[in-house]
């Protein structure tokens, strides 16, 4: 294989990657304060059509992106007040987000069907990204980077820092942390809109880096992969980094073998389906070997109900 | 002296219950103050509102003099009082420094915190790795975490749960002596506990509650257990009857070489476990929490195999290899020491849990039909014979207090009249009244013959119940004596067995 094959099949790869890993990254944090939202998807496709729209009327992907941050933390607290301030069941409510996300983008998208943007390319200079290997340092969107720092910067959060702690507190005993003192609820509140905003800036890595033209259902399920991924990766920061490139690898594989029309005579749905089946089936596999007691957040899920 | 604490009319109200009705009293700098009552009492809510979780409807605290609100347990330690829970209050997948870190106000850096830590624990001999996983600790070590947490505030005030329920006799020497001290330099400790044997020993002064009502504040150096026990229950205590001379009839459970497998990480599996039961006897086994009684009972009960039928007989009936139900069905039966979600179903009523345990022995089901009269009816004679507080069997059995709901299932299995009966920690959290109820009901049920096996952390419990007296250490039981051959210094040695002098050196800071 030749430099100028590997290269571009990288980026691909990164890029496929990307917005999923965002995403799940908001939705680890939210996970281990004790909140299960499903409505990873829909906020996702909010994002998208915002930073879309955003970015075909004012020409400043920067503005669309935060734009579409904004949306989706705001979709998140319709979320979070109902299961959280209301204590209503987390996973008919995380449903009813996605699904309200799937309508909100297609109406709002629907002036913008069709129409083109330019693509959120690399910051740097061109001249830095001449040569392939250079290309893969310096050749990518800001928000690759972005996704990257995210990473180490969820870990640290949670690892290293107070804060980090009392959240991981909350989700896994939402009563003695109230009894101690903490505000179970606002710790919530705050990781869900950090998961929403996550999942908008995700989701706006759709038309800014994948595909610049405006389509129904853009994300294409990838939401619910960045759910799956972050159970499997035992809310673990790096294994979900890894679990998302994994995915991101195997989904350009079948892109390039697409391209090149050789499809084994298997069905082409085979193909499309085959990156959600390998990422699982690998996360799972990965996650059999731990025996012991899980490594769930024991409050994932549950509403807080303080006795009195 | 001014009094550190002082209460004046504190009422509290929930809806339809007085918890607490015009409490007033004082506690001293140093002295150690006993707060005694029964399960409903009032001691956990007003206790709750001098630490700020809960605010009283009228009346006013002190604190040094000065008239003070408790706004939230975070004001409650800036005025230097710490509390120490029942239930503690830990976070079982976090370490045990993250674990005091959170219970900190203060933003100290981890390296200074934990100098801290290794400080507190030497100079009062609580000794603990602070990198260990909360959930691999027992829960003699859980609650050094606690103690340590709140010493670090150094209180004025430290609030004290029911500490010794879970203990040997030697870890609450231990910690009585870690109380000593503190009060020894000035501070005061408020002492909740139902063992009054304890209080006498430790206490300087005892507040008496009874239904939200302050009866008493007296001198327990002065008073004897019992008349301080009547005081808490408004009545005289009755003593456990038994008929004199019993004698033991042949032998109904025989246990034989039975062994566990170890199925977590944190499971302390039963290993080669012998024992003989007779009729009419009351077999006991003591022992810390974490030490294999789960395993045993479980084993016992049928919910794991011992892997071999003879290992469990029953009147010579090999049972090592039925299940719970075929275990019943031939006259075994068992209640767990988890009441809630093992023992009973919370989201169930007390009929349908009658059905669940009941329903082969008493004939409850006829053709996969429940037949829901003979399981209200039985149900009823049990609230009614047990004196359960419950609407009626249709109650929700999640919505009984952990003493009713005891009671409720240990007469559920009593009046099924078991040929053996095991049951683990029958009066865990059960008052004074009710706990001398049920003993008095396992004598009686072991006067009509039934082997009964008693597994229990509780040794007053022990040495009032039981014949015959083994003790269970890291899955192995010592060889069984009449409990009268047994002196309680003995037994706690037993108790803590060489494990206990393992995790004392694994302790040791760097």
């Amino acid at each position: 294989m030749n430099m100028d094959l590997v290269v571009p099949i990288i980026i691909t790869l990164i890029g496929a990657s990307t917005p999923i890993l965002i995403a799940a990254l908001g939705e680890l944090v939210v996970e281990k304060s004790g909140v299960l939202n499903l409505g990873v998807e829909g906020m996702m496709l909010i994002g998208a059509v915002v930073a879309f729209a955003v970015t075909y009327t004012t020409g400043n992907p920067w503005l669309g992106i935060l734009l579409a941050a904004a949306a989706s933390a705001a979709a998140s607290m319709i979320f979070a007040f109902l299961t959280l301030s209301l204590s209503a069941n987390q996973v008919a409510t995380g449903l009813a987000l996605t699904i309200f996300g799937t309508g909100f983008s297609a109406l709002f998208g629907q002036a913008y069907t069709g129409k083109p943007i330019s693509i959120f390319r690399s910051i740097f200079p061109e001249a830095l990204a001449t040569h392939p290997l250079w290309r893969l340092v310096f050749g990518h969107s800001p928000l690759v980077y972005f996704s990257l720092l995210l990473v180490v910067a969820v870990w640290w959060f949670l690892k290293k820092t107070r804060a980090g702690l009392i959240l991981r507190a909350v989700g896994e005993n939402d009563l003695s942390a109230h009894s101690i003192g903490y505000s179970v609820i606002g710790v919530r509140y705050a990781a869900v809109a950090f998961g929403g905003a996550m999942a908008g800036i995700g989701g706006s890595c759709f038309p800014l880096l994948l595909t610049p033209q405006w389509a129904e259902r853009l994300t294409a399920g990838r939401g619910w992969i960045a759910l799956a991924l972050v159970v499997f990766a035992a809310w673990r920061p790096f294994r979900l980094f890894g679990g998302a490139y994994l995915f991101g690898l195997v989904m350009t594989i079948e892109l390039y073998t697409k391209a090149s029309g050789g499809t084994g005579g298997v069905p082409s749905e085979f193909w499309a389906a085959l990156p959600y089946l390998a990422t699982i089936a690998v996360l799972v596999l990965i996650s059999l070997r731990r025996s012991g007691h899980s490594a769930a957040p024991a409050c994932l899920g549950k509403p807080f109900l303080p006795t009195n | 002296m001014l009094p550190r604490l002082e209460l004046r009319g504190i009422t509290k109200r929930f809806p339809g219950v007085l918890a607490n009705d015009n409490v007033s009293f004082a506690v001293k700098p140093g002295e150690i103050h006993a707060l005694l009552g029964e399960n409903g009492a009032g001691k956990s809510t007003l206790v709750k509102m001098i630490y700020g979780i809960m605010q009283p409807d009228s009346g006013e605290i002190y604190w040094d003099g000065a008239r003070v609100t408790v706004a939230n347990p975070k004001a409650a330690r800036r005025l230097g009082i710490g509390m120490v829970f029942q239930h503690f209050s830990l976070f079982e997948a976090l370490t045990v420094l993250e674990n005091i870190a959170l219970g900190m106000d203060a933003k100290i850096p981890g390296r200074e915190l934990e100098a801290r830590i290794r400080a507190v624990m030497t100079k009062y001999g609580l000794l603990l790795d602070p990198h260990r996983t909360v959930a691999t600790l027992s829960v003699g070590e859980r609650q050094r975490i606690e103690i340590v947490r709140a010493l670090l505030l150094d209180p004025k005030l430290l609030i004290m749960d029911e500490p010794t329920s879970v203990l040997t006799p030697q870890e609450v020497e231990q910690l009585f002596g870690v109380l000593r001290t503190l009060a020894g330099q000035g501070c005061s400790i408020l002492y909740i506990s139902h063992k009054l044997h304890e209080i006498k020993a430790l206490c300087d002064t005892a507040t008496i509650l009874r239904g939200g009502k302050l009866v008493d504040t007296c001198d327990p150096k002065v008073e004897t257990s019992r008349s301080m026990a009547e005081k808490m229950i408004g009545a005289g205590l009755k003593d456990i009857v038994r008929g004199a001379d019993r004698i033991m009839g042949p032998p109904k459970l025989v246990v034989t070489k039975l062994s566990t497998l170890k199925l977590g990480h944190f499971d302390v599996p039963v290993d080669d476990v012998s024992f003989t039961v007779r009729a009419g006897e009351i077999f006991g086994i003591a022992g810390v929490a974490g030490n294999g009684q789960n395993a045993l009972l479980d084993a016992l009960s049928g919910e794991v195999h011992g892997g071999d039928s003879h290992s469990v007989t029953l009147d010579g009936h090999p049972l090592g290899l039925l299940d719970t139900t075929g275990r019943r069905k031939h006259g075994l039966c068992a209640v767990p020491e988890e009441r809630n979600g093992h023992a009973a179903v919370g989201d169930f009523s007390l009929s349908d849990n009658t059905v669940l345990t009941a329903r082969d022995r008493l004939g409850m089901v006829v053709l996969g039909l429940i037949n829901s009269g003979a399981a209200k009816t039985y149900t009823g004679q049990v609230i009614a014979e047990f004196a359960v507080k419950a609407l009626g069997p249709g109650a929700m059995a999640g919505s009984l207090s952990g003493g009713n709901l005891q009671k409720y299932i240990m007469g559920r299995e009593i009046m099924q009249k078991p040929t053996v009966l095991v049951v683990s920690q029958p009066t865990w959290g059960v008052d004074a009244g009710a706990a001398a109820a049920i003993h008095q009901a396992l004598v009686d049920l072991a006067a009509t013959g039934s082997a009964i096996v008693v597994i229990s952390q509780d040794l007053d419990e022990l040495r009032a119940l039981s014949d015959t007296l083994a003790v269970i250490n890291m899955g192995r039981l010592s060889s069984a004596r009449p409990t009268a051959d047994f002196s309680v210094e003995e037994i706690g040695l037993l108790m803590g067995g060489v494990h206990g002098v393992d995790e004392v050196i694994d302790a040791i800071p760097a």
